[in-house]
């Protein structure tokens, strides 16, 4: 990789100052993105923050059903986490389909949200359970963050820390993992929050997640897998690439959203 | 550069290295400690596990600094005495055939058993596959790696 300067503050004043002061500074809150990309000089950020060491960043509380998970809270530490089983069991058996067990150790749910891949698995809770992203300058509501592929609406030098999920009547996610990668060739949220049935699908749309409006409405007047068989899903704006076609995937929507559905 | 201290099988050690350093070069490089291999680089093979504060994690993927004032343990510092069960059991059962992948393959079997262990779930045939999903191997199989791992999660 390039050179870069490491920066490991331990408070959020110190590494907005170190972002601040970076001609190109990336945030490091797990690296098992920003790491790999750097190797391939995809990215040669010229300093690297590692928000790591700032306590408050770290954790998972809960208050009357709503969930508080720190940003660089790891994705094992979601998925073994009591707190989380209680209140939002879909998050851990999510956190715990995350890559392999090493990889869980280290990556996190606030490095997640912020690279926005459009294969990975956090967007679809967040956007399904409609989660209020913290930042060091704001609230974003999740229908206001992800901006498609790889791209949110963090300002630069923002910093996500923590995410905020409401309390929710149900929830699950199934997906159907790529066999090599692990990552999601669709992966589908079906929640209802407030009454209201919320649909989020990863890892097949080109901007990334993206609630699914015919399935909601379905869903809405009948909460059954075969309530989805009539629902019309389109390939359109849906990837294709050496893993599967558009067409391929809109299929596997159904499946997914169905299997979710079924488990919810 | 990034002054490095860590303690790696239970020993201090401190190295000035360039920021961008991964903690597989720092063992392997600086500390010669070349037991951890590197197959890929890109976190998917598993080669290059080790564990940091208790915790298996791909040394290819971690900054060496960001390691600094952990503890880390690689294959090397299992064995006291003698070998380490874990060891053992991939010695008696011979869970490998060209060993490239053994390093890690022995650093996430040992991380499983106690995760297990710790957690009172059963440590069964499907979950050492499933647990396994971050380790490849292109020779075995994987049949005699599962064998070995079920077989010293009974001496551990």
């Amino acid at each position: 990789m390039y050179p870069t300067k490491y920066h490991k503050p331990d408070s959020l004043e110190a590494a907005s100052a170190a972002m601040a002061a970076a001609e190109d500074g990336k945030i490091l809150a797990g690296g098992h993105t920003l790491l790999p990309t750097m190797k391939q000089h995809l990215a040669a950020p010229s300093d690297v923050v590692d928000i790591r060491g700032i306590a408050a960043l770290h954790g998972i509380s809960e208050r009357g059903g709503a969930l508080t998970i720190g940003a660089t809270t790891t994705h094992a530490e979601v998925a073994n986490s009591a707190v989380v089983a209680a209140a939002c069991p879909a998050l851990c058996c999510l956190a715990a389909g995350i890559g392999d067990p090493a990889v869980r150790h280290v990556g996190t749910i606030g490095g997640s949200l912020a690279n926005n891949d459009p294969a990975a698995d956090y967007p679809a809770a967040v956007l399904a359970l409609n989660a209020m992203v913290i930042t060091n300058r704001r609230d974003i509501p999740a229908e206001d963050f992800f901006d498609g592929m790889f791209t949110t609406t963090l300002e630069d030098g923002e910093i996500i820390k923590a995410i905020r999920f409401p309390a929710s009547e149900c929830g699950s996610y199934s997906k159907f993992p790529n066999p090599a990668s692990r990552y999601a060739m669709v992966g589908v949220y079906v929640a209802r929050v407030d009454g209201r049935v919320r649909v989020a699908v990863t890892g097949a749309g080109e901007d990334g997640v993206f609630r699914h409006d015919g399935m909601e409405a379905a869903l809405s007047a009948e909460f059954a897998p075969d309530a989805l068989d009539s629902v019309e899903i389109s390939d359109d704006g849906l990837l294709s690439d050496l893993h599967g076609t558009a067409e391929y995937r809109a299929h596997l929507i159904r499946v997914i959203a169905k299997r979710s559905v079924a488990t919810c | 550069m990034a002054t490095v201290n860590l303690t790696v099988n239970g020993k201090a050690v401190r190295r000035d290295v360039p920021d961008t350093t991964l903690l597989s070069e720092f063992l392997r490089e600086e500390l010669r400690l070349t037991g951890t291999h590197v197959g890929c680089d890109t976190s998917q093979c598993g080669a290059c596990v080790v564990h940091v504060d208790g915790k298996a994690v791909k040394s290819c993927t971690m900054l060496a600094a960001a390691a600094a004032g952990g503890e880390v343990t690689t294959v090397e510092g299992l064995a006291n005495g003698g070998l380490h069960p874990m060891q053992q059991a991939f010695h008696d059962n011979h869970g490998l055939q060209c060993g490239f992948c053994t390093p890690g393959m022995i650093m996430s079997g040992v991380d499983m058993v106690n995760r297990y262990k710790d957690s009172g779930r059963e440590l069964t045939e499907a979950a050492i596959r499933h647990e396994l999903e971050g380790n490849i191997c292109r020779c075995t199989g994987y049949h005699n790696i599962v064998k070995s791992i079920q077989d010293a999660a009974t001496k551990m």
